[in-house]
């Protein structure tokens, strides 16, 4: 291991590993928009928008990432749809995971009894009541678990972008690797850079989780 | 000349070839899978042990390869094994490595979740009928763990598939880089084929995993 080779492509490591958060929390919103949004939409029972979230969330969850940005990337302009590769990775990412985050609220929602808004009607809780103070409460804390491990799959899913010429950790990783021939260094910054990424984020769900579930159900 | 994409998707070997590139990844994920449920059902059992080294050793071993984009563990393998330990893989081979040590952790999990979720007093029960706890684990509890098993090892294998096609950044030739090869030496020919070729693989991915994804949660649906 030569540190001053690591000390010398730190910036470009840390430039890179910016990259990566960017298009993973901007890809994690979009996906959490359109997993509540489908979720409404299939909770609601809306006549066809039901069976397109169907379709979405079936065509979304049975291809994988690295295909779906080749088609957008490449396929796409051929029908004069340009998208830039960031936009293309973020659309990726929001289509991918947004399927994920619907079946996640979906369970979340479907685990609570319904008993528990009958009780609220009957108490005389009306619609957006019953709702905001007792159906969501109990189902983002089922949920939880499930939102966090998806949130943490959509960011290691973002190591596919450098497909698409992306200069993310794996891109700039696999450059030093083909120009310098400086494998291990390279290797080294790479994982230490998703390491410090992920871990934080790995640790912080697991204490949102119970934080949550000891807020909800008190154990 | 300038011709439709669509009939490059048909030229001479072009399709045979995609799905000869298809079975590339297959061969990866089913190889990497059916190794993952044997070490994977192993891993569960000893998971559920009260030990505290055994916990925190396997634990430790689950999260890094949850942690790790798979493509991080790859390049590990791929590119540093050859360094340290003068082990010499191939793309394919280094894939099937690292997907059974990925699988092997996501497997393991599934397990203990699987035998942690049976009730305390089954066991309690069969062993009150003087069974001893092979004999438990063999005819009470394994047979109902399968039953929980079985869906979410399904869905594993689907996610298996779906990280395939990671493997062409290691230099394997799978369906995604096989599309790229019969689009790159046509581009001026056929310049909308990447649309046609991309299209199919991805659909060729979807006629694969939309089966398998059906039959897991049918399967869920029943035993539930």
């Amino acid at each position: 291991m030569n540190w001053a080779v690591i000390q010398a492509t730190l910036p470009t490591f840390i430039e890179a590993t910016l990259l990566t958060v960017r298009v993973a929390a901007f890809g994690i919103v979009g996906a959490l928009i359109v997993g509540i949004l489908c979720a409404t939409i299939t909770r609601a029972k809306l006549p066809v928008a039901r069976q397109l979230v169907w379709v979405y969330v079936e065509i979304s969850r049975n291809t994988p990432l690295l295909g779906q940005l080749f088609f957008l990337y490449y396929g796409l302009p051929k029908l004069g749809i340009v998208v830039d590769a960031e936009h293309c990775a973020v659309i990726g990412l929001t289509f991918l995971g947004g399927s994920f985050m619907a079946e996640a609220l979906r369970s979340g929602l479907d685990a609570v009894e319904p008993i528990q808004w009958q009780s609220a009607q009957s108490l005389g809780l009306s619609g957006v009541q019953t709702m905001r103070h007792v159906i969501l409460p109990q189902a983002t804390a089922i949920a939880m678990p499930a939102l966090t491990a998806n949130v943490i799959f959509l960011i290691k899913e973002t190591s596919v972008v450098s497909i698409i010429a992306l200069a993310d950790l794996v891109f700039v990783a696999k450059e030093q690797i083909g120009s310098d021939y400086t494998t291990a260094e390279a290797l080294f910054l790479l994982v230490s850079c998703y390491l410090v990424i992920l871990l934080p984020v790995s640790l912080g769900a697991g204490w949102l989780e119970r934080r949550l579930r000891h807020a909800t159900f008190g154990d | 000349m300038r011709h439709s994409g669509i009939e490059l998707l048909f030229q001479g070997q072009n399709f045979l070839r995609l799905l000869h590139g298809l079975w590339v990844s297959a061969s990866i994920a089913l190889l990497a899978m059916s190794l993952s449920i044997v070490l994977g059902t192993g891993l569960g059992i000893v998971m559920t042990s009260k030990n505290r080294v055994v916990k925190f050793v396997t634990r430790a071993y689950l999260e890094t390869m949850r942690i790790m984009p798979q493509i991080v563990l790859l390049f590990l393998v791929f590119f540093d094994l050859t360094r340290y330990f003068n082990v010499n893989l191939d793309g394919w081979s280094a894939a099937v490595v690292v997907f059974t040590l990925w699988g092997t952790a996501e497997m393991g999990d599934l397990v203990r979740a699987a035998i942690t979720s049976i009730p305390k007093h089954q066991y309690s029960s069969a062993r009150a009928l003087g069974m001893t706890p092979w004999q438990v684990q063999r005819a009470v509890i394994l047979p109902q763990a399968i039953r929980r098993l079985l869906p979410t090892t399904i869905n594993l294998t689907n996610r298996m598939i779906m990280t395939t096609p990671l493997v062409a950044l290691i230099g394997v030739v799978e369906v995604l880089k096989t599309g790229q090869q019969i689009i790159d030496p046509n581009r001026f020919a056929y310049p909308d084929g990447s649309l046609w070729i991309y299209g199919t693989v991805l659909l060729l991915y979807f006629a694969v995993c939309f089966p398998i994804s059906r039959v897991a949660r049918l399967l869920e649906r029943r035993w539930s």
